[in-house]
Order: C-alpha cells, then structure tokens, then sequence
C-alpha cells in the first residue's frame, strides 16, 4: 500500500477490474504524456505525530505576523482588536460545526443570528435592506454590479480608479461572459474626477461604483456624485468600510442604491486573507433582485415570534438560470462574528474605534509629514492614507519588516506610476508609543 | 375549467384580449390554479418593447416562479400597477382586475398563431 493513499493493491485491482481496463495507466491514458509528471514525487517519509506537529510548529514560529510586528498594514483587511468573547461565542458547536444551517424548526438561534446582522448591517448603511452576507468584499462588488445591470437591463458600469484594483480584479472575472462593461472614471487629487464623470454618463450605464474611503484613503463625497447623476435610473453603488460608518454619514442618506463592502474589520481576524465576509444593502426598489439568502421575522405556529429565510423566489433552487444569482449560501460564521462584535461593542463602542483609527492615523500622518523627503499624498482620509518616500517602497519596506514594522503596503503592484508609495492604515490597536517607534524608525532610516 | 369564449390563448397559458391594435394579456384560471398563491408579480416598463416570445413579467407564487412569454411582439402601452400592492388579484379574477399587461401590437399576422378558446380548453382537459 502507498504511504499516502489508503488502498491496497488487490483493492486497486478490484476497482479496475470493475470499470473494465487493465491498469492506472489505461485510466490516465487520455491526459497527454508532456503533461504528465514523471518519475517519483519527492514526498518524505512518514512520520509520527509528534514529528509532524514539531515540523508544523517550527514552521509557523518562522512566520511574521500581527503577533511579531507592529502592522500599519491595510488596503481591505485590518488589524483591529477582536474581543475574546467574539471568537468564544461562534466557536459554539451550535454555531459552529453546522453547514447550511437554514432549516427553520432547528435553527432558530443562527436564523435570529443573521436577522440581527442584517438588521446591524442596514442601521450602519442607513439601507432598507440587507443580506445574510456574501464571500468577501470583492465578490458583494461584482454581485452589486449585476444587479445593477439586472435592474436597469442596461449593461455598462462605471468604475472609479479609486476602487481597490483587487477588487475590479474579482469583478471583471465574476461577470465575464455575462454581457457587462467596464468602464473606468479618471481621478483627480485623489478621488473620483466630477466631471470626467460626468461626461461618461449615458443612456447605457447601469451603475456607478465608488469606494468611500477609496482605496487610496481619500473621502469621496459621495453626495456630489449622486448630484452629478441625473438619471435616477443608475444605480450609485457605494463600496465602504464598515468601520468608517461610525463617524461617516451613512451611504444610504447620500443618495447611494446598493452598499457593499468588507466586513473583515467587525471581529474577523485578518487571517492571511480570508475566510472573510461581504456585506450587502440596498433600498426598497431592489428587494426582489437582491443576491444571497435573507433571514425575516415571521410568527410560528403559536403566534411566537420566530425566524425563516424569506423571499426564497429569487434563489436557484426555485428560479433556477434566472436566479439572482449562484450564491446559495452565505458566511454564515463571518456574519455571526460581525454580529457579536457589534452587539459587543455597541453604538457608542463603535464609534469610539472609529475615532481611535481616524485620531491615530492623523497623528502618524503628521509625524510622517515632518521627515524630510516625506509627503501625505491623500488629501482628506479617515484611518489610512498614501505615503510618498524619497525612495522606492519595496526597498524601505523590507527593511522595515527586519526592524519588526510592517510599513504599509507598497503601491507600485497596483499602480506602476506609484514606485514610491506606500499605503498605511493605522487601527486603535497602535500606541502612541508604537508610533513614534515607528517615526524614529523612519527618520533613522532616512538620515 | 373557466375558459372565456371572447379571448385568444398560447399553450404556455396566457389570455389575450384583442380590441384593435391593443392586447391585453393575462394568465388562465388555469395556470393560477397550478402556480398557487401569488405573491409578486415583476413587471416590464411602460413604452419598452419585445418580440414575440420575450418574458416581460415574472409571477411568483409561494414556491415557484413562471415567466410570462408575450405571444406578440409590440410595445407595453400600460401595466397593471394594482399587482404591486394586491398580486393575489390574479388568484381571485385571472381574467378581469388580474390582467398583467396592454401592449401595441405591432404585427397581427402574429395573432394567427393563437388559439381559440375551444383549443384550449381541449389543450388542458
């Protein structure tokens, strides 16, 4: 028996016999032989437990982290503090080991779960209505394009240059071969061009996306946007971060139609990239479009008050190819964690974080800006912001990271004009004392 | 089964009510029969245009959802905006208050094509 496939020989045989062909090789003949790996794989040898986890161990204590290193990290995913009843509550078993958990006679307390989200996630937004979650910030983006496109039957979406590239990344492959244009708004001082904008609207166009703070840190004004558009057609799609909602004033009282956004920042750890979560809102008119599951308060047999999924029309399973979309599940752990972490900290705890962020981040930036050879390059922002360095970043940011900083994230992989810029987003978890570590750092470096 | 005698039918069970070059169509008792309780009708846009054979209003009931295909092509002259607030209308009164849409017809050749009440009756018997 091979080492890391659990039949033996004779049970190989059995299973070849059974489809008719003499040997593996006679079931893999179709793949073309240059395709094929040759030789042995370099697989070690097996090991016991014990060594395995030792190997593990040593591994992981080689990895740089939010552990090891002050992180000014940012660009979609941030290192907020998590309190420990977050992370105790969804380790429930009742939470979380059940997959799909929708059946309402059995799920009442992840069904009241999601309502709650949704119901946080709407007051937040300042929206009519929003879903139990999608994948991540990316993949709510692209989906709020499509509805955009499905409620107007148009099929083109402007795109400011300011939203996070990644993201227009995911979008442009999640509705390829589905009959939707990109187009892209130009910048001017750092955010979104009025009047390019302007000049691109038309008849054709489905959506505006904007990203309020962008990608770049700056605060788009949202409610000039909705004025340029007069066509009351297109749909304003606003992509925020949900810590920012807290002393921002809510998209939805700016004119914008659909909401999506990260919702990483509410009790999910970064976790190198996900799992994360995506939030989506939008106003009355688009309830019947939305994507995703929705949870509703409903009565049971007794007149209780109780919990079910609801407008279950729009979904795959009843409307088949003209569902509102392949989703069919939510993250439904995600959403649980953006729950209990806003239930944790409450209106006034929320508010207090987002202007910890937004009171440290203009502290750095200050400090940044009196070093010769620094600028802030993002004029109005809330907790992040464009650095420009007197040298390329990749370089200032390695060494950074030997000195125990992650200095932010170089922006010349997005933006190949940008070879000296940096992209640094500070959360209420940096000290001042950590700060100016990093200033010294800084200046230091530069003398 | 309650099949008027003064309209035309399609075997996907609509009713159309010709009067001049203005259709009026609707779903069969029939068909509400089948789809059960509606509960939301998603209506086109007055002024848009189809061709024959284009879905130009979706009906849902409780656990399914059945496209309407327009048997003709033309322009959406009005729709029913009652269905907003009351879609069960097209349970109580398929023919008369649950209408769905008027359009302009654009090519009576095409009304050929339909059926006669007899047909359809027989179609669904």
């Amino acid at each position: 028996m091979h080492q890391y496939i659990p039949n033996t020989e004779e049970e190989q045989l059995k299973m070849l016999n059974e489809v008719g062909i003499a040997s593996f090789e006679d079931l893999v003949k179709a793949i073309p032989g240059d395709l094929r790996f040759k030789g042995d794989l370099p697989l070690k040898p097996v090991k016991s437990e014990f060594e395995h986890k030792r190997d593990v161990l040593e591994i992981l204590n080689g990895d740089a982290s939010t552990a090891t290193h002050i992180s000014f990290l940012g660009a979609g995913s941030y290192d907020h503090f998590i309190p420990h009843v977050v992370d105790v509550l969804i380790s429930r078993s009742e939470f979380y080991t059940a997959y799909t958990p929708y059946q309402a006679e059995v799920s009442q307390g992840t069904l009241q779960a999601m309502y709650e989200y949704q119901s946080m996630i709407c007051e937040l937004t300042g929206m009519d209505l929003a879903n139990s979650s999608m994948y991540d910030g990316a993949s709510a983006m692209a989906e709020a394009c499509l509805l955009a496109v499905r409620h107007t039957r148009r099929q083109k979406i402007l795109i400011s240059r300011s939203v996070n590239p990644v993201y227009v990344d995911v979008a442009t492959t999640y509705v390829h071969n589905q009959g939707v244009s990109f187009e892209f708004i130009d910048l001017a001082e750092g955010v979104t061009d009025l009047s390019s904008l302007k000049d691109q609207l038309d008849d054709s166009v489905a959506g505006v996306v904007i990203q309020n703070p962008n990608f770049y840190g700056g605060l788009e004004d949202l409610q000039a946007i909705k004025d340029r558009i007069e066509d009351d057609k297109i749909q304003l799609i606003a992509v925020v971060n949900p810590i920012g909602l807290s002393v921002l004033e809510a998209p939805g009282k700016l004119g914008a139609d659909i909401v999506v956004g990260e919702g990483q920042s509410l009790g999910n750890h970064m976790s190198f990239g996900g799992p994360y979560l995506g939030f989506m809102a939008v106003k009355e008119p688009l309830i019947r479009k939305v994507p995703g599951r929705i949870a509703g308060e409903s009565v049971d047999v007794n007149g209780k008050r109780a919990f079910v999924m609801v407008l279950r029309t729009r979904e795959q399973d009843i409307r088949r190819e003209r569902a509102t979309s392949n989703i069919c599940t939510n993250q439904g752990l995600n959403a649980l964690a953006a729950c209990v972490y806003m239930a944790t900290l409450g209106k006034n705890g929320l508010r207090r974080v987002a202007e910890l962020c937004a009171n440290k981040a203009h502290y750095l930036a200050e400090g940044l800006r009196a070093i010769p050879g620094f600028s802030i390059k993002t004029n109005d922002f809330f907790h992040e912001f464009v650095v420009q360095l007197p040298v390329p970043a990749a370089d200032f940011v390695k060494h950074a990271a030997a000195a125990g900083f992650f200095a932010g994230v170089a922006l010349k992989q997005f933006n190949p004009e940008m070879p000296n810029a940096i992209l640094i987003a500070v959360t209420e978890k940096r000290t001042k004392v950590e700060m100016d570590a990093f200033l010294d750092f800084c200046r230091e470096y530069f003398a | 089964m309650n099949v008027p005698a003064n309209l035309k039918y399609t075997s996907d069970h609509e009713w159309i009510l010709v009067e001049g070059d203005i259709a009026t169509i609707g779903i069969t008792d029939y068909a509400q029969g089948e789809l059960g309780d509606v509960v939301f009708v998603e209506l086109p846009s007055v002024g848009e245009s189809f061709g024959q054979g284009d879905v130009a209003a979706t009906i849902e009931a409780v656990k399914t959802v059945a496209d309407v295909f327009l048997p003709l092509s033309g322009s959406i002259e009005a729709v029913n905006e009652a269905l907003d607030d009351n879609s069960e209308v097209i349970n109580q009164d398929a023919y008369g208050e649950g209408w769905i849409l008027k359009m302009k017809i654009s090519d009576a050749a095409e009304l050929d094509a339909l059926m006669s009440a007899e047909d359809y009756q027989a179609s669904i018997s």
